[in-house]
């Protein structure tokens, strides 16, 4: 039971410090899934088997695919690769930090007493996820729910590009000029582009 | 050291990863990344006590985990495209240069 344990939590936290210390992005997405595939095994153990599915499902499948297409449509090159002082001083720092906070963290947890484990494992079935949820949670069952929506909208409109619509781009940059103000990206937009420009 | 206190020091580890990547990395997206990993270790440790617990009863941990799940998903659909607009106006998404909120 505890070997196995060891097994899971060696895994995860070898596959997350990896893909922290890694200089290509795509090499940290793909170690985050192994990452959170370790996390589901962990539910899996503990007894949890609906989440680790819903972790597989919405880790693995769904967030792992956003992840891997903002690093694809963000790149200028794949690795990384400014180096300088000031960021070798803030990996300095928050290695600093982070150790504290383990060492904080570890020690409140080894000093305290939990009282005794349950003498039979609680169980999750479907069923029963079903009843709560349906049942007495089924307020923050809708509140969820209209968290999602909103987010989704939200996310559709921040990441909708305004860029193949002229003539809002066209409105948007006269209504800068009318304030006496006009930035290289109105000056842009207005201006027929040529060239680089066009090409982007 | 019982199997409860073994979970906590695991969640512990992996959220002090999450924080060290969050701090370290000046890339929008590793950062991101960092606070995901962050809220799975909160995630890890609502399953550890409603396992473990003294006093666990029905499926309260596994609820509140599969709320938290779906909170971090719809935060990481926002960072995302938060990520891709502030890409759109500066070509580059490093933290240290995205110091102006208008665009």
């Amino acid at each position: 039971m505890t070997l196995v344990l060891a097994i899971i939590a060696a895994f995860t936290l070898a596959s997350a410090a990896c893909a922290f210390s890694r200089r290509n992005l795509i090499h940290s997405a793909l170690l985050l899934i192994l990452t959170w595939a370790g996390v589901a095994g962990f539910y899996l153990w503990a007894g949890a088997e609906f989440v680790a599915f819903a972790q597989v499902l919405i880790y693995g499948g769904a967030v792992s695919m956003i992840v891997l297409f903002a690093v694809l449509l963000t790149r200028r090159s794949i690795v990384d690769p400014i180096v300088t002082p000031a960021s070798r001083s803030r990996v300095a720092a928050a290695m600093g930090v982070g150790t504290a906070v383990v060492a904080v963290l570890v020690a409140a947890v080894l000093n305290t007493s939990f009282g005794p484990e349950p003498v039979h494992a609680p169980t999750a079935e479907v069923r029963q996820i079903g009843f709560q949820l349906m049942g007495p949670q089924a307020g923050s069952l809708l509140v969820i729910g209209v968290i999602l929506t909103i987010a989704l909208i939200g996310a559709t409109i921040l990441a909708a590009s305004d860029r193949e619509n002229p003539r809002a781009v066209g409105a948007s940059a006269r209504s800068r000029m009318g304030k006496g103000e006009l930035s290289t990206a109105g000056r842009r937009a207005v201006l027929p582009v040529h060239g680089k420009d066009a090409a982007s | 050291m019982n199997t409860l206190q073994l979970c906590l020091v695991f969640s512990s580890v992996l959220f002090a990863i999450g924080l060290m990547a969050a701090l370290a990395r000046s890339n929008a997206i590793l950062v991101l990344l960092g606070i995901e990993l962050m809220l799975n270790a909160a995630n890890l440790n609502f399953v550890a006590f409603w396992r473990f617990g003294p006093a666990s009863d029905g499926a309260t941990g596994v609820i509140f985990v599969l709320f938290a799940i779906a909170v971090a998903a719809a935060e990481a659909a926002i960072g995302l495209a938060l990520v891709i607009a502030i890409y759109r106006h500066q070509k580059n998404i490093r933290l240290q240069e995205a110091t102006r909120l208008k665009g």
